[in-house]
């Protein structure tokens, strides 16, 4: 569905490539990962896989044709994305919210009619956020908020879904939920997945495939257990880890300094 | 139900702004009487077409700089927008016809002056910035104004110190068909970028993903909010906070969808005019205060209460 091929991007100006021989093949049911340090690239190769950035070299193809010449509004009903940041300088409840995502189906003087209101229950409900839509965005907590934003995206009906750090102020059981949900979404409705975060571990239990960005430059694309090696982490991390295994997924510890190393 | 009751007060206020006035008009005379027909109607169809332009700039820019406190005034249109009025006038190109295309023009130039300064870096416009940017080159378009105006001769003068605070006493019939030639366009043109307008309240980003064309959007919206106050200040100088109260007003009815919001903004915008023009008409009859000092008078307490409301 949203391929890159060699991509290459620097940002006018800028004394480095942004992005260097970047490849990845978003495919149906599958869950994607992107990991790496801070100014790695993640947002970026994100800006270039939806056409916002026209890459300098290589491909970035959504559904065979280049992502920069997609219309935005075509490109919605196909691909949805939660964006690390929005605004809410103006008070809004959470159904009209959602409904935003109906916009790009519907025709320039026509309200919205049943199927789009149908469409906006549905996406509340498989986000286990029935009972939040008429209560006020502001009202909500951030994994409650998160939830919302992640049925505005489904209420386009894409068949692509791109989470960029969606629990990155999360506790922990809203983050679990968060990645349970974003699974059980690929698994059931066959979607294609693409997910930027710092949670290497959490990735690593979730994910099918993994790539690793290092200063713009891809450090390692596969299977988790294909990527995720102690050199790999330490490499691209700089940090000393160990790799333990759990169900049969790699999982990441941080080593302290003095005390876990001889 | 809300639809009726906006239309009932319209109504109401239209009424009103024939029936009072300095002159008393008996009853019987008021379909005859010529002060009624060739003042007091145009003046205040004139009222409500500038206060509907105003708001619905107003909302199309709030919604633009993703800032609630935007208005045509704070951003700087208006005073561009006068400043090219002035310019045109003091140039002996003040023609009933002419008079909007200069202001219009001033209105633009405001714009892509306070955009490049609201401009941080080459990244997003910052709505607060674009805000102080908006105020700074409102006050220096003002300042040049009246310069202008002390400058000038003394009927030359009389006529554009209307511009520098607002006045309907101007209206006659012409300047009603004026600006009802102006305004169906640019109206037209932002009620067909509501749903983008909807979407921008969110980010350039978000909305983007959301399936808006940005970029031609917030020029189309630029474009029609610097028209629509080009033509308000052209027959009426400049008015401010219209434009900022009455979006605000409209949302706790109207929520804020722009296809909803807009039209609703535009009868709102249109009976705050007229119901301040009525005020300065009749308050201290049988002199006249400019209606932009009553909308100033009233405007200005509700902005403060906004921003704290917004604030905290």
């Amino acid at each position: 569905m949203l391929t890159l091929a060699d991509v290459r991007y620097r940002y006018p100006g800028a004394a480095r490539d942004a992005l260097h021989g970047v490849s990845l093949d978003a495919r149906p049911g599958e869950l994607h990962a992107i990991l790496g340090p801070n100014g790695s690239g993640k947002t970026t190769l994100l800006r270039v896989a939806l056409g916002l950035l026209r890459p300098d070299a290589g491909r970035a193809r959504i559904a065979g044709r280049p992502a920069h010449l997609w219309p935005r509004r075509e490109l919605a009903k196909i691909v949805g994305v939660v964006p690390q940041r929005e605004e809410t300088a103006f008070p809004q409840r959470v159904r009209e919210s959602v409904l935003l995502g109906r916009y790009p189906h519907l025709s320039l003087w026509r309200g919205e009619g049943a199927a789009d209101r149908a469409a906006v229950t549905s996406a509340l409900e498989r986000c286990d956020a029935a009972d939040l839509a008429d209560r006020w965005i502001a009202t909500l907590s951030g994994g409650e908020y998160q939830r919302v934003r992640l049925a505005r995206a489904l209420a386009q009906e894409p068949s692509v879904l791109v989470l960029d750090e969606p629990t990155a102020s999360l506790d922990l059981r809203h983050e679990m939920d968060l990645f349970e949900l974003v699974r059980d979404l690929v698994d059931r409705e066959n979607l294609s997945a693409i997910l930027i975060t710092h949670h290497v571990n959490l990735a690593a239990r979730f994910a099918d495939r993994v790539l690793l960005l290092a200063a713009g430059r891809p450090a390692g694309a596969g299977t988790p257990a294909e990527v995720l090696s102690r050199d790999a982490a330490e490499r691209v991390f700089e940090w000393p880890v160990e790799i333990q295994q759990f169900d049969a997924r790699p999982q990441m510890v941080p080593l302290r300094k003095r005390k876990d190393r001889p | 139900m809300k639809a009726l009751a906006l239309g009932g007060l319209a109504a109401l206020v239209l009424a009103l702004a024939v029936i009072l006035g300095p002159t008393h008009v008996a009853w019987a005379d008021l379909s005859t009487s010529p002060v009624v027909r060739d003042l007091r109607v145009p003046r205040a169809l004139l009222a409500f077409l500038v206060g509907g332009a105003l708001a619905v700039s107003g909302a199309s820019l709030q919604a633009l700089v993703r800032n609630p406190l935007a208005d045509p005034f704070l951003l700087g249109l208006s005073g561009g927008a006068g400043l090219g009025a002035v310019l045109a006038i003091a140039g002996h190109l003040s023609g009933p016809g002419a008079l909007p295309l200069a202001a219009f023009a001033g209105a633009l130039a405001a714009t892509a002056l306070v955009s490049r300064l609201g401009l941080v870096a080459d990244a997003e416009l910052d709505p607060r910035v674009l805000l102080l940017a908006g105020v700074a080159v409102g006050a220096f378009a003002g300042a040049v104004m009246t310069a202008i105006v002390s400058l000038s001769d003394a009927v030359e003068l009389r006529n554009a110190f209307l511009w520098l605070w607002g006045g309907l006493s101007g209206a006659s019939w012409l300047t009603v068909l004026v600006i009802a030639v102006y305004l169906p366009l640019p109206l037209i043109v932002l009620y067909a970028s509501a749903r983008s307008l909807d979407l921008l309240a969110l980010g350039e980003e978000p909305a983007r993903h959301l399936g808006a064309e940005v970029t031609p959007v917030k020029r189309r919206v630029y474009l029609a909010a610097s028209a629509l106050t080009g033509a308000a200040v052209a027959v009426s100088g400049v008015i401010g906070f219209v434009g900022l109260i009455v979006p605000h007003l409209m949302r706790f009815g109207w929520g804020h969808r722009h296809r909803a919001l807009l039209p609703a903004s535009f009868v709102g915008g249109g009976i705050l005019l007229v119901a301040a023009d009525i005020l300065a008409r009749v308050a201290v009859a049988p002199r006249e205060l400019p209606v932009g000092i009553v909308t100033a008078l009233v405007g200005v307490p509700l902005f403060a209460l906004l921003l704290r409301r917004w604030t905290t």
